[in-house]
């Protein structure tokens, strides 16, 4: 599915996500399903929260202790492959890389998408994070319903016609 | 058809040019190719081919391929995706080989 | 004729890491690059690059072409630069023809290295030479470099990591990716940027192809259609999109035809791309001092370019009697280096290649 369509399945997006009551703090939830010859992740990573060791192409995989939900793998990852995710009673809030004008704003209310590209509510923008570090690619926090945490990973405009 | 922002890129306002197309007086900007500037107008049909008149435009834009061949200033043949952009110049679509 | 020590062809990043090491161990170095600009591939990368930190990866590409381009200017006494200048020629006794602004000159070398790399595969379908119908090269570079969009909207054909990269970079510079084909039943690149353009809102369609384009004066129209498993057209699957540029990115070959000139022994190596130079565990070809590096030995990447760059910088100034201060130490953790890039399953293509290069057997 994944290796014809891009779109990972519900399996394997679980499988990278702690249990539910470690989400009570903001964790790195890194969708990156391939062995590539790859290691910014873990070469950024201030914590040592991620680990790939000494053959690149190995996958990487959080040490969810260590992850302090810093947010500097977000921005670091070429594949845009990382998020933070994490519950705040009714509600998921994330941490997203986001490349692409207009830069959302605070307060606004954008679309949540899911992993096939399709709208499924809302997404209200709570902070914008765009230091010289990241590069570009800019911090945005979100938060939607807790129903989206399993399914949400972008925002869309919504002006984008 | 210019990019006017990007969320990477930054692209500096730069200097006119002038230029003429099969009679057409049309703008370029300093630091364009003769075919960047073309395509910014709209101007994809850059030459018909030898043959068959079929319509050519660029296609490799790194002067590999001679599909972007027109008569500039009267010189045939110029590959206008390696070839910048000039004030003044007076740029023709070849219609079949090049004569001078 | 002009006598020169090192005659680098081809500023990318494998020329490039090739001058600086070899300046380092004391050699003179004269590089000669087509193009105005340095850097070759990387000067159109506006994303981010895989790889490993230490080949500069999570770096824009363009930031890291700065970066290179900018250790080979640190030493303006040694290594010169010929830019706008093509090596039309080159011949066994290391004599080459250089073309540059209307004149042809002539230069000798003690040693070579032919860094030119790849150029792009064509894919044959019927009007296939419609304006609006581009090389993703063709297009980064009017986009990346011109700031001039392709069209309003545009189909991918390619599913490797330049078609999967470059359609982000479209959507980014503002036009809307209609579509991402590919005929195998797989996505070829990696598929974090797959998913990448899939959130977007991207179809991606494996097991598809273009049949013809549609238009008069430019693309109007492509037809695609499906394939089965023995990658025949489906009659009655086709499907038309309306679209005004399609880009092509079915993959690169090495840029051979100067090796093939100086009558390098060359072999045909599909997995490194098509034809390849036979190459010593030194990166030398069967003609001697005539070394290469990058992706005209075979397609891969930047971070592998870089390094072999490195590598094969030290080796040629050795030969000439110029010997790095930390030869040893360096060679090996170049070689290091690159069989821990190649080590995955992304690199299986490479070294199976290689073995073949080498006429060895692959073993898994
Ligand atoms: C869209 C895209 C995305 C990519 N993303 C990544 C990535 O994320 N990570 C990664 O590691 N790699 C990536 N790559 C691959 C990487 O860019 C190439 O592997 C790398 O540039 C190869 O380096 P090179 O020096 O061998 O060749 P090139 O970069 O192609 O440089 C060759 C140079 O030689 C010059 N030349 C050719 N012929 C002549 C001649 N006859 N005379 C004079 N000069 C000549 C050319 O003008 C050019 O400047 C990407 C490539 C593309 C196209
Ligand atoms: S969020 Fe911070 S601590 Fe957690 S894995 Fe990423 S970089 Fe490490
Ligand atoms: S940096 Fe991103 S793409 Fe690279 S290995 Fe880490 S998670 Fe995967
Ligand atoms: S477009 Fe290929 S030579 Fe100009």
């Amino acid at each position: 599915m994944l290796d014809k369509t891009g779109i990972a399945l519900k399996e394997q997006v679980l499988s990278r996500f702690p249990k539910k009551e470690l989400l009570v703090k903001a964790k790195a939830i890194i969708e990156c399903y391939q062995d590539i010859p790859c290691n910014p992740c873990q070469t950024s990573c201030p914590f040592g929260a991620i680990y790939i060791g000494d053959d690149i192409n190995q996958q990487p995989k959080l040490i969810v202790e260590k992850c302090t939900g810093c947010g500097i793998c977000v921005t670091s990852c070429p594949g845009l492959a990382i998020m933070l995710a994490k519950t705040e009673r009714e509600k998921a809030v994330f941490k997203i890389p986001y490349e692409f004008l207009p830069v959302p704003k605070v307060g606004e209310n954008w679309y949540a998408v899911n992993r096939s590209g399709e709208i499924i509510g809302d997404a209200f923008i709570e902070m914008v994070q765009n230091i010289p570090r990241q590069d570009k690619t800019v911090l945005v926090t979100v938060s939607t319903k807790i129903d989206y945490l399993y399914d949400f990973v972008t925002i869309r405009s919504r002006d984008h016609e | 058809m210019r990019i006017e922002k990007h969320p990477i890129l930054t692209f500096e306002p730069k200097e006119e040019l002038h230029f003429i197309f099969d009679g057409t007086p049309l703008t370029g900007y300093k630091g364009d190719t003769i075919q960047s500037a073309l395509h910014a107008c709209g101007i994809k049909k850059l030459s018909e081919s030898i043959e068959h008149h079929r319509p050519r435009g660029f296609y490799c834009a790194i002067g590999n391929c001679a599909s972007c061949d027109m008569t500039v200033n009267g010189k045939p043949n110029v590959r206008t995706c390696i070839t910048m952009l000039e004030e003044g110049m007076v740029i023709i679509s070849q219609k079949g080989k090049g004569v001078l | 004729m002009i006598l020169k020590d090192l005659i680098i062809i081809g500023g990318g990043p494998a020329g490039l890491c090739a001058a600086k090491t070899a300046s380092e161990a004391g050699l003179n170095i004269l590089i000669i690059e087509r193009s105005p600009k340095l850097g070759g591939q990387l000067i159109k990368q506006t994303h981010k690059f895989f790889g490993s930190e230490k080949t500069y990866a999570k770096t824009r590409g363009f930031d890291i072409a700065k970066i290179l381009i900018g250790d080979v200017l640190k030493r303006p006494e040694q290594i010169e630069i010929l830019l706008d200048a093509t090596v039309v020629g080159l011949y066994p006794d290391h004599e080459l023809t250089v073309y540059q602004y209307g004149i042809y000159s002539k230069y000798k070398a003690k040693a070579i290295v032919v860094a030119t790399g790849a150029s792009e595969k064509f894919l044959a379908f019927e009007n296939n030479d419609l304006p609006g119908i581009y090389g993703a090269g063709a297009v980064q570079t009017l986009m990346n470099l011109y700031g001039v969009l392709p069209g309003n909207s545009i189909v991918m054909v390619g599913s490797g990591n330049i078609g999967l990269i470059v359609s982000y970079q479209l959507m980014q510079a503002g036009v809307k990716v209609k579509a991402l084909v590919e005929a195998a039943p797989k996505i070829g690149g990696y598929l974090v940027h797959a998913s990448k353009l899939r959130r977007l809102g991207v179809p991606i369609m494996t097991s598809t192809t273009v049949k013809r384009a549609i238009g008069k004066d430019a693309l109007e129209q492509v037809e695609l259609v499906s394939l089965n498993e023995k990658w025949e057209m489906i009659q009655g699957s086709e499907k038309i999109i309306d679209t005004d540029a399609l880009c092509i990115s079915v993959g690169l070959s090495p840029l051979h035809q100067l090796l093939s000139m100086a009558h390098v022994e060359m072999k045909f190596v599909n997995e490194l791309g098509g034809m390849v130079p036979v190459i010593s565990s030194e990166h030398e070809t069967s003609v001697k001092n005539l070394f290469v590096c990058g992706d005209v030995v075979g397609i891969e990447e930047a971070s592998s370019a870089i390094v072999e760059g490195y590598l094969v910088g030290l080796i040629a100034a050795k030969r000439l009697g110029y010997i790095h201060p930390n030869y040893e130490t360096l060679e090996a953790n170049y070689h290091a280096q690159l069989t821990n890039l190649r080590s995955g399953p992304f690199g299986l293509k490479t070294r199976i290649g290689l073995a073949k290069l080498r006429g060895e057997d692959y073993a898994r």
